[in-house]
């Protein structure tokens, strides 16, 4: 890998679902189109966040990215290789690198192991990273990295807390010393006070082995509190992305524009000075999506051309001169700056 | 809990001093200890807390759903409209429950009854309070669902919940607690499942109802943004117990209870990238074993021995504003 290219490089990602009617004779009749068409880029060392509302595809993103998918059309290049064809053993190699957290604690852990079973699993699928002898000692390491008690390694899942247990299911993620770790919606279940311990835990583990993130949430305050570059999807596509900076103070696309101004703040006074965006009706079916750009059907700006013509995702026409932030890309034909988070 | 200087009108709903439990195999879990708060008509009082503090089990209370046993009200009362509703007999308190106080659950697909359709379900509430007709119920659930702003009320009112989306179910809860134009609305995290876009529309409505029909909110939430968005007072509960009540603004500026302020500085902002967040150590106590004294004061960088010790009574601390903490005056003055 040449210096400055990316560790993970994603392009024209593709998962559709069939759709199939039928028993015994299955003929497919449609497809669910999940992910259709997403590219980007991870850098060593950053964090990419994804956001968008439940059924945009970021979930199943995550699941292409470390293999628990197979995607339908599209590459996954991780150092310059594409790892969507690769199978056996070459696959395992990459696999090792490329880990995942889940976001829910009390399903993604097996009531019946114990805690240093499920840390140290990973190790005999890759008995090379750590020699038998030395597991035992491995899993306190990590269980003291993660802020447990290196002394609780024979307790089961259900003795701990739910902030707890996404500590266990970070640590398992640590086990074998990826590069890049695939985090869906970890801190989504938790309680406020509880969030922001695993949030700055995520924070601390990154800068100490220099991990890259992808990170996946659909909570926007949380996802610029840890990312380095955001990517905003709607309906299996990305519609704009950028820098924190670039997404969130000065977005482009219409419906960042609306789920950024949706945002509840914690401020009584922003309550009245605010300009809400408030988006009618509801996401259309990723099995039936628009022609066109898929949300000119919620979008006020949406005109006869939006319905013909896909707008692509690229710096906007309209900000080609313009050296400012607002010049990121952007998927609208009518891409327009407006402030919608108040700043503090 | 009268809004900054507004006059003292007698509460819609006062809860003095309630107090429930759980009496289960492995012993008794004190889930609400002491709570109190009140509600004026046509206001709206949040109730923010974490997971197991007590806020939905006071509600239940209230409501008088309760799950008996293993739960049971053990002490305190609960005042709506003047009358102490503990006191009241089965019959006398279903009578008043949805029609004069109904509630919103948060997950409306396992609120609503699948196998009958939401026609069905909203105009049961008017055959069965009112004694409409039939055909009377059925006009009457096609109006609510208009209000309510759901497309094509008149063609889905014979459609069951599951062809619903979350947001459109969540409507048709609304607008059947709505059925009876009770007094009262208590909504259980209302908006906790649904994306953000959806949120802002079924919050926007709930506020609007709330104003035309004059109605009491109470907001059960952990969400410390949909609290300032919509709120006029608050209270915090920790424990089984409201350890701050504070109208919102106020609340939001200067905190007079440690836990809400370490609430306040654990939550990312959307407006600017931040560098570390101020998490609370530690977690929340278990229920079976709240810590003696305050019951905060495992968690609190402002703990003394004294906090050990005496549990701290709700202090008036301002006009309006209450706080459990034997430091309240210094945690105001820190904040300030």
């Amino acid at each position: 890998m040449a210096p400055g290219e990316p560790l993970l490089e994603v392009r024209d990602l593709v998962k559709h679902f069939p759709l199939t009617r039928g028993v015994l004779i299955k003929k497919q009749v449609g497809a669910v189109k999940a992910v259709d068409g997403v590219s980007f880029a991870l850098r060593q060392g950053e964090t990419l966040g994804i956001v968008g509302e439940s059924g945009c595809g970021k979930s199943t993103v995550a699941r292409m990215l470390v293999g628990l998918e197979r995607p339908t059309a599209g590459h996954i290049r991780y150092r310059g290789e594409d790892i969507t064809r690769l199978s056996g053993r070459a696959m395992k190699a990459v696999r090792r690198n490329i880990q995942m957290v889940f976001q829910d604690p009390y399903t993604s852990l097996n009531p019946r192991m114990t805690v240093g079973d499920i840390i140290g699993e990973p190790y005999e699928i890759h008995p090379e990273v750590a020699p038998k002898g030395d597991r035992r000692r491995r899993v306190q390491e990590l269980l003291d990295v993660v802020g447990l008690n290196p002394e609780f390694v024979n307790r089961y899942p259900h003795q701990f807390s739910g902030g707890q247990r996404q500590r266990i299911g970070i640590a398992r993620g640590l086990a074998l010393r990826p590069e890049i770790i695939v985090a869906d919606e970890p801190v989504s279940a938790l309680d406020v006070s509880v969030q922001a311990q695993v949030v700055n835990l995520l924070a601390r583990l990154q800068d100490d082995f220099g991990l890259s993130y992808v990170f996946i949430a659909h909570d926007l305050s949380v996802v610029r509190h840890l990312s380095d570059r955001v990517a905003v999807m709607y309906l299996g596509k990305i519609v704009e992305t950028g820098t924190d900076e670039q997404i969130y103070d000065h977005p482009t696309h219409p419906y960042t524009q609306a789920l950024l101004s949706a945002v509840p703040v914690p401020d009584p006074d922003a309550r009245a000075h605010r300009e809400r965006i408030l988006l009618s009706g509801d996401v259309p079916s990723p099995a039936d999506p628009p022609s066109g750009c898929r949300f000119r059907t919620r979008c006020w700006k949406a005109q006869e051309l939006c319905a013909r013509v896909e707008p692509p995702l690229a710096v906007p026409a309209a900000f080609h001169d313009d050296a400012g932030p607002a010049r990121h890309a952007s998927a609208c034909h009518f891409a327009e700056e407006r402030h919608v988070v108040p700043s503090e | 809990m009268t809004n900054g200087g507004a006059p003292a009108t007698e509460p819609l709903l006062d809860v003095q001093d309630l107090q429930v439990e759980f009496r289960t195999r492995d012993g008794v879990a004190k889930a609400v200890n002491g709570v109190s708060y009140t509600v004026a008509a046509g206001r709206t009082l949040a109730v923010l807390g974490e997971s197991g503090s007590g806020k939905s089990v006071t509600a239940q209370a209230v409501m008088g759903i309760l799950d008996s046993p293993p739960g049971f009200v053990t002490g305190g009362r609960i005042l709506f409209q003047g009358r102490d509703l503990l006191t009241l007999g089965k019959e006398e308190r279903r009578r008043v429950r949805g029609a004069k106080m109904a509630m919103i659950f948060q997950d409306a697909l396992s609120a609503l009854n699948p196998v009958l359709s939401v026609g069905a379900q909203l105009g049961e509430m008017f055959r069965v309070h009112t004694g409409a007709s039939r055909k009377d119920a059925r006009d009457k659930a096609v109006a609510l669902m208009e209000r309510v702003g759901i497309p094509a009320a008149r063609a889905r009112v014979g459609d069951y919940p599951h062809q619903f989306s979350g947001g459109m179910r969540q409507r048709i809860m609304i607008a059947m607690a709505l059925a009876l134009e009770p007094d009262l609305i208590i909504a259980d995290e209302p908006t906790t499942a649904l994306d953000v876009t959806v949120q802002a529309q079924v919050m926007d409505l709930l506020a609007e109802l709330r104003r035309e029909y004059r109605m009491g909110l109470i907001l059960i939430t952990h969400d410390l943004g949909v609290v300032a968005d919509v709120a006029d007072t608050i209270a915090v509960m920790y424990a089984g117990r409201v350890v701050e009540t504070a109208p919102v603004d106020q609340l939001y500026k200067a905190p007079a209870h440690p836990y809400t302020r370490g609430l306040l500085e654990s939550v990312p902002r959307l407006g600017h990238k931040g560098q570390q967040l101020h998490a609370i150590k530690g977690l929340p106590p278990s229920l079976t074993a709240i810590p003696p004294g305050c019951a905060f004061h495992p968690r609190c960088p402002l703990a003394r021995d004294v906090c050990r010790t005496d549990r701290p009574p709700l202090n008036d601390v301002g006009p309006g504003r209450a706080s459990a903490c034997h430091f309240w005056k210094e945690t105001l003055d820190g904040a300030r």
